[in-house]
Formats: C-alpha cells, sequence, structure tokens
C-alpha cells in the first residue's frame, strides 16, 4: 500500500497512511504517517470501539493538520483492549496463506 | 508512546522487515489544498471487500495457484454501505473482525463524525478497497491501479485521502 500512497501523493492528492507498521512505511518515504500498535487487520480497533476508532481518526486529522513536509510520524498512544496473547493468535488466518505455506514447504524440503 | 512496529509480527519475519532499505526515489508531500474542514476525504483499505451482490472477489484462488501473485485491481465501495452488503477476501488475516465491522478497517462512521463536529469538510461518497498482498514488483500498482485511482479521485472531488493497510 505505500506504494500506492506515493503514486497518489505524487498526483497532487495529499494522504495520510494508518499502519501498524510505521518503522516500515517510514523507509518508503511517506508524507503522512499515523502509527498503531495493534494486531494486522484491525487499523482502527475492535468492532464496534467507535471511540477507539474516533481516536485514531482524530489522529489522523492531527496529522493533516500538522505535517509541514515529508516523513510526518505520529504514534498513536492507545493500548490494543486484549491481552496480548490472544491479539497475537486471532489476527491470523485459519490456514498459512500460500506464500507462507509454499516457504514452509521449502524449508522441510532443505 | 513509540509504536512497536513488529509487535504482532512472527518473529521469524521481523529481521526480513527491519532490513528493508530506504526506497531509492525521494520523499513525496502534497499540501492540504485548502484548510481540513473544508476538505473532502475518501478512505481505502487494503482487506480485501467487495459488495457480495454487485462485485467479484479477489482472486484469491489463482493466488492459491501462484504464492508469489496478488489480485491487484480494486473495488469502490459506496459511503453508505451496509454491513450485510461486505464480502472479503483475503487469505493473509483473519477476516472475522471486519466481517462484523468493516469500520475496523474502513472507518466511516469516524470520519462521518469528524464531519459532524467540523474537523473535516465532508466524507467523500464512495471509498476503496484493495487486496494487500501482492507481487514484490507493484508494478500494476504504480503503472495502472495507481494512476487509475488518482484520477478517479480527482473526478470525484476528493481532496485527501485516507489508507488504512490491513
Amino acid at each position: 500500500m505505500p506504494v500506492l500512497a506515493r503514486v497518489i501523493e505524487s498526483a497532487g492528492i495529499p494522504t495520510v497512511t494508518v499502519t501498524m507498521m510505521p518503522d516500515l512505511a517510514e523507509k518508503f518515504r511517506l508524507s503522512r504517517i499515523v502509527g498503531v500498535e495493534f494486531p494486522f487487520g484491525h487499523s482502527f480497533g475492535t468492532p464496534h470501539n467507535d471511540e477507539l476508532m474516533l481516536t485514531v481518526a482524530n489522529a489522523c486529522a492531527q496529522a493533516l493538520e500538522e505535517a509541514g513536509g515529508p516523513g510526518y510520524r505520529l504514534d498513536v498512544d492507545a493500548k490494543w483492549p486484549v491481552p496480548d496473547e490472544i491479539a497475537y493468535k486471532t489476527w491470523h488466518p485459519s490456514e498459512p496463506s500460500p506464500i507462507v505455506a509454499m516457504m514452509l514447504k521449502q524449508r522441510q524440503q532443505q | 508512546m513509540t509504536v512497536d512496529s513488529y509487535k504482532y509480527l512472527p518473529r521469524s519475519m521481523r529481521a526480513g522487515y527491519e532490513s528493508v532499505p530506504f526506497v531509492d526515489e525521494p520523499p513525496v508531500f502534497a499540501p492540504l489544498p485548502k484548510p481540513l474542514h473544508r476538505c473532502t476525504v475518501a478512505l481505502m483499505t487494503s482487506a480485501g471487500f467487495y459488495l457480495k451482490d454487485s462485485q467479484q472477489p479477489f482472486d484469491t484462488e489463482r493466488e492459491k495457484r501462484e504464492p508469489t501473485w496478488g489480485d491487484p485491481t480494486y473495488r469502490v465501495i459506496p459511503a453508505d454501505v451496509r454491513q450485510e452488503q461486505i464480502g472479503a477476501s483475503h487469505l493473509h488475516i483473519n477476516s472475522q473482525d471486519l466481517l462484523e465491522d468493516v469500520d475496523v478497517v474502513l472507518p466511516i462512521r469516524a470520519f462521518s463524525e469528524l464531519a459532524r463536529r467540523g474537523r473535516i469538510g465532508a466524507l467523500a461518497s464512495e471509498h476503496y478497497s484493495f487486496m494487500g498482498y501482492q507481487d514484490r514488483r507493484l508494478a500494476d500498482w504504480r503503472n495502472v491501479q495507481g494512476p487509475e485511482l488518482a484520477a478517479r479521485l480527482k473526478e470525484q472531488a476528493v481532496d485527501v485521502l485516507l489508507l488504512a493497510p490491513a
């Protein structure tokens, strides 16, 4: 998705990217990055948690208002409301993705 | 707080992501064309959402046959979409929470609230869904879907795009 952000921004449309991996987003030299320490697939929070979603949305608005140049980063001060072990397990798909399955198979064959 | 970018990543994958180099391209930055409280904002997710009654799912069958390939196309999601209209095709995340509440990655309610409070001008009438897993060259997004979407956003008079990678 960073590539899309760069293409859209280069076309003159401002973007803000909410990401679980802000360190990686910085390496793509994006304009405005909002970091969240949330499990993958949950950039704005847990289902029906409108308060948490609004917290992240407000951070996006703050980023848009404050950023005066590329490389702006704002990390959201919000703790994921589910214990770490459960959160880690539950974001994964029920079976390994094709690329992960392929890599595991290759590793077994070595 | 400083976000730990690797907290939820499998440990075996951390070193690979940490060693990703900075892109060999200049930074990008488009200033806001007007104050935020007058801007129209559109949303984009990479959760693989599609409208069950009128759009094709993303092509996960081909991805199963060709694990290094990902469907580069996108779907237009209307702002007044109802939860029961949404399907999700993404083989790299658990979509259970997204199918319970799309706002987890497509925060229509939260940005509607920002519009109601006058923090942004308006929420766009349509939003966009990609499927986040792509082949490493990303040539389609760079050369086809990206420019196509930029043109569409301009047609829709969108001032700002929010991206929420899944």
